[in-house]
């Protein structure tokens, strides 16, 4: 379904992708892991048009993606959530689903004015729906900005998934969030899958990491050094060696950007 | 009594003026070219009523078509631009429309005299109104007809789809991009709407003015433009009427007795609006409040 190959990203004199191949097939929740500063949330931005790749190819369905605005590839099908949480925090919690129905099935299915001007009862419907993914029902005239962060994350990701995408890039979902939260969110992600949405996992938690995805690849210094389901990442020594270093009992490295 | 009858037409130009900046505002761009489209639209309308001799509303409705034309077009290139940058840009857009009509020679015989914009004497002979024996109160209610459907529509539009995504788009440009809003074609759309209402703006100024010259439309007037939703805040369109009202009405000529002192207390002002409150005196607490005390219920 997405396939990268060659994908470098330079900073300058930085590589901060280097030669990246990865593939994910529909339907995997794919797990991609490594150490601060090893090139995930860069993947992520090169994936989405954020940032124009410096050289390699990112494909989608096999549709070259290169030169497409993130807005092209939105409506292409693919979606994602932020790092450090980017909602509009002064809309409210249903403006922030409603600005979000983009999908190309939304554009199909309204005309124009109805779509810009008006709330059909299916959009309505839909937004109630999401609400309910999101458990924000009873916060929908709320603004973001006064969301709790562990209702704005839920929030963020009910936005994500209000576009409808077949993949999904979730950049550090679990970060900040206590051993409750992340059993929670391991259940959305599921729960989101299980629709038809493939998964992609940027994360330093390792518990939801290995709780959840069937497939991971391990970043470093912009290099894949390992690709396996959880129980062979685990027990490779070059990744033992580069991501978890000396303490490989610890496995909840510090939080930060990648 | 029709100096007080200008005044209100003043405020409700001014008003639209303030509305044209206030839909850019929105989506996050600070624009000093409104001076510019009211410019284009106050000398097409002139044109269109004295040189094409049509009645007033199409010429009016024209002016305001051209005006968002040549908004539509300065969209592409100045939303490139950001924050000061964007500022820049169109400070040197307005100077560039003002240079043309301080040059714009297009004079033609009506009877025994020539009418039509005249380069650095202005544009003097724009007498609609008169010449058809519109009485002050009628011409008040003709301006004030469009800063109430203007006001209407863009009411309307912030509860709707449309605006949450200019919203949006002003708040978080990357978040709101990566759920699928088109940026280019938001911004473009929020300038030709901006340009539409000051082209409307320009054309009911020439109009209850019957004269114009270029120095109408300097820096000062696009300052005035973004200082209305400055002060009035963006939660609503009536935060940017507050503010034309206690600018033109109490500060212009309330004051007039100051002179030229008038003008530093307009900078002070600005200054210190920004400084108290950044959201602008008619925030959405300040809206909260009001709606509490005059009983109506709250939104949320």
């Amino acid at each position: 379904m997405l396939e990268l190959r060659g994908l470098s990203k330079h900073f300058g004199g930085v590589k901060a992708l280097d030669e990246l191949d990865l593939s994910v097939n529909e339907g995997d929740i794919f797990g991609l892991i490594g150490p601060n500063g090893s090139g995930k949330s860069t993947a992520i931005n090169v994936i989405c048009g954020v940032y124009r790749e410096s050289a390699g190819t990112v494909r989608f369905h096999g549709d070259l993606m290169n030169g497409k605005a993130p807005h092209q590839r939105l409506r292409a099908g693919i979606a994602r959530t932020f790092q450090n949480i980017r909602l509009f925090p002064n809309l409210t919690v249903w403006q922030n689903l409603w600005v979000a129905q983009n999908s190309p099935q939304d554009v199909a299915a309204q005309r124009f004015l109805s779509r810009w001007f008006g709330a059909t009862r299916r959009t309505r419907r839909e937004i109630v729906e999401l609400l309910e993914l999101a458990d924000l029902g009873h916060k929908s005239d709320e603004l973001a900005s006064n969301l709790a962060f562990g209702e704005q994350r839920r929030l963020e990701f009910a936005r994500a998934a209000a576009t409808r995408p077949q993949l999904l890039l979730l950049d550090e979902p679990a970060a900040g969030m206590n051993a409750q939260e992340i059993e929670d969110l391991s259940r959305r992600i599921r729960r989101v899958r299980d629709s038809g949405v493939t998964i992609l996992l940027v994360e330093h938690v390792m518990e939801l990491v290995m709780g959840v995805t069937e497939q991971i690849a391990v970043l470093n210094f912009g290099h894949k050094i390992a690709f396996g389901t959880p129980g062979e990442v685990q027990r490779n020594e070059a990744v033992q060696e580069a991501y978890l270093g000396t303490s490989a009992s610890d496995s909840r490295p510090a939080g930060g950007g990648a | 009594m029709s100096y007080y009858l200008g005044l209100v037409q003043l405020i409700g130009i001014h008003t639209l003026l303030g509305l044209s900046a206030y839909v850019l505002m929105l989506t996050g761009q600070l624009s000093l070219g409104q001076a510019g489209f009211f410019a284009i639209g106050a000398y097409s309308a002139g044109i269109l009523t004295v040189i094409f001799e049509l009645p007033i509303l199409p010429a009016l409705l024209a002016a305001a078509f051209i005006a968002a034309f040549f908004a539509f077009l300065v969209g592409f290139p100045a939303l490139r631009v950001k924050g000061l940058m964007l500022v820049v840009a169109t400070i040197a857009f307005s100077e560039f429309v003002r240079l043309f009509f301080f040059n714009l020679s297009w004079r033609v015989p009506r009877g025994d005299i020539e009418v039509g914009p005249d380069s650095t004497n202005g544009f003097r002979e724009i007498r609609y109104f008169v010449a058809n024996g519109w009485e002050a109160w009628e011409i008040t209610t003709f301006v004030w007809v469009f800063v109430i459907l203007v006001m209407a529509a863009l009411w309307w539009m912030d509860r709707s789809r449309a605006g949450a995504v200019l919203r949006a788009v002003g708040e978080d440009e990357l978040a709101a991009q990566s759920v699928g809003v088109n940026l280019t074609a938001v911004k473009v759309t929020a300038m030709s709407a901006g340009g539409f209402i000051a082209g409307i703006g320009g054309a009911l100024y020439a109009h209850t003015a019957t004269y114009v010259d270029h120095l109408t439309f300097t820096v000062l007037l696009a300052t005035f433009a973004i200082s209305y939703p400055i002060l009035g805040g963006l939660s609503s369109v009536f935060g940017t009427l507050a503010a034309v009202i206690f600018i033109q009405g109490i500060l212009v000529e309330g004051l007039r007795f100051l002179g030229d002192w008038r003008n530093i207390m307009f900078g002070l002002l600005i200054i210190a609006a920004m400084n108290l409150k950044p959201s602008g005196l008619f925030d959405a607490r300040t809206a909260r409040v009001l709606r509490r005390a005059v009983g109506l219920r709250d939104r949320e």
